[in-house]
């Protein structure tokens, strides 16, 4: 018997990390863009693995929808005509240094991850209670509009500040040899 | 019965953040670099989600919302800000913009 939920993990985290492996390796800005996307879309797969299946949606909503649209639009609008050297031209010694550092820092992360297959669990929120409950995004929505209430509304100020902070830069100024600028 | 437990997806999810802070230290495009933030990003929702499986709660899965919000402000800001650069010194090489320096 296939163990399928294995399988779909197998092939989503080597989708993710080649992916993302690809993202900070490719020279070409909108091929990070194209392989960013499959990340995302892979995350989303994973999400659905653990039965999160809003966080899912949303993932491929948010993330693939607007945010991905948002950086495409970005490059498209930049036109680098002159390819610019893309890797830090720094000394052999810092790359060797940031090299070890950074992996030395995702090994202490991964014991930490290994860790974790002892811990207890602690809450109530189990499979059959969150179908008894009317499912994953029922049970989400009413912790969301109950108990988080406060966060949920801090998070529309911070929109509208994104909002405002946007237009503010990426408005044009009209002429900036007349009045104060 | 699946083999599948959450930890594999930690280990995944801590992986993907290194990959994010590499990547933010050896590239000079404001684009890419923002891409690896948005990576890491990524990797800690995945680990929320995988925390908030393991100790059965559903905590996670709104913090998870939260990050989301924030991802979103924080890539509409940034690509505003390399706009704004991008319109005053022609650029996006994050080493050529010393204006501060000089």
């Amino acid at each position: 018997m296939i163990d399928y939920p294995l399988l779909a993990f197998s092939a989503f985290s080597t989708i993710a990390i080649l992916g993302s492996l690809m993202v900070i390796f490719k020279k070409n800005p909108v091929a990070s863009a194209f392989a960013l996307v499959a990340v995302f879309f892979s995350f989303a797969g994973l999400y659905a693995l653990m039965s999160a299946h809003l966080v899912a949606a949303l993932q491929i909503l948010v993330y693939t929808g607007a945010i991905m649209v948002l950086f495409v639009f970005v490059i498209m609008l930049l036109n680098q005509d002159r390819p610019v050297e893309d890797f830090k031209s720094s000394s052999g010694i810092f790359k060797l240094l940031s090299g070890i550092a950074v992996s030395g820092f995702v090994f202490a992360l991964v014991k930490v991850a290994l860790l974790a297959r002892s811990l207890t669990p602690r809450g109530d929120m189990t499979e059959e209670k969150i179908s008894e409950l009317g499912g994953n995004v029922k049970a989400i929505a009413e912790s969301l509009f109950s108990d988080h209430v406060l966060q949920f509304e801090i998070t529309s100020f911070l929109i509208l500040a994104a909002i405002v902070a946007t237009i503010a830069l990426a408005k044009r100024k009209a002429h900036s040899g007349r009045g104060h600028s | 019965m699946s083999l599948l437990e959450p930890w594999m997806m930690l280990v995944v999810s801590m992986v993907i953040f290194g990959i994010g802070l590499l990547g933010l230290l050896i590239r000079k495009n404001l684009l890419v670099m923002l891409m690896c933030v948005e990576l890491m990003l990524n990797g800690v929702n995945l680990s929320f989600v995988a925390f908030s499986k393991i100790h059965h709660s559903l905590d996670g899965h709104l913090a998870v919302l939260f990050v989301m919000t924030v991802a979103a402000a924080e890539s509409a800001v940034g690509l505003g800000l390399v706009i704004a650069l991008f319109r005053t010194l022609r650029t996006v090489d994050s080493d050529q913009i010393q204006i501060l320096r000089d």
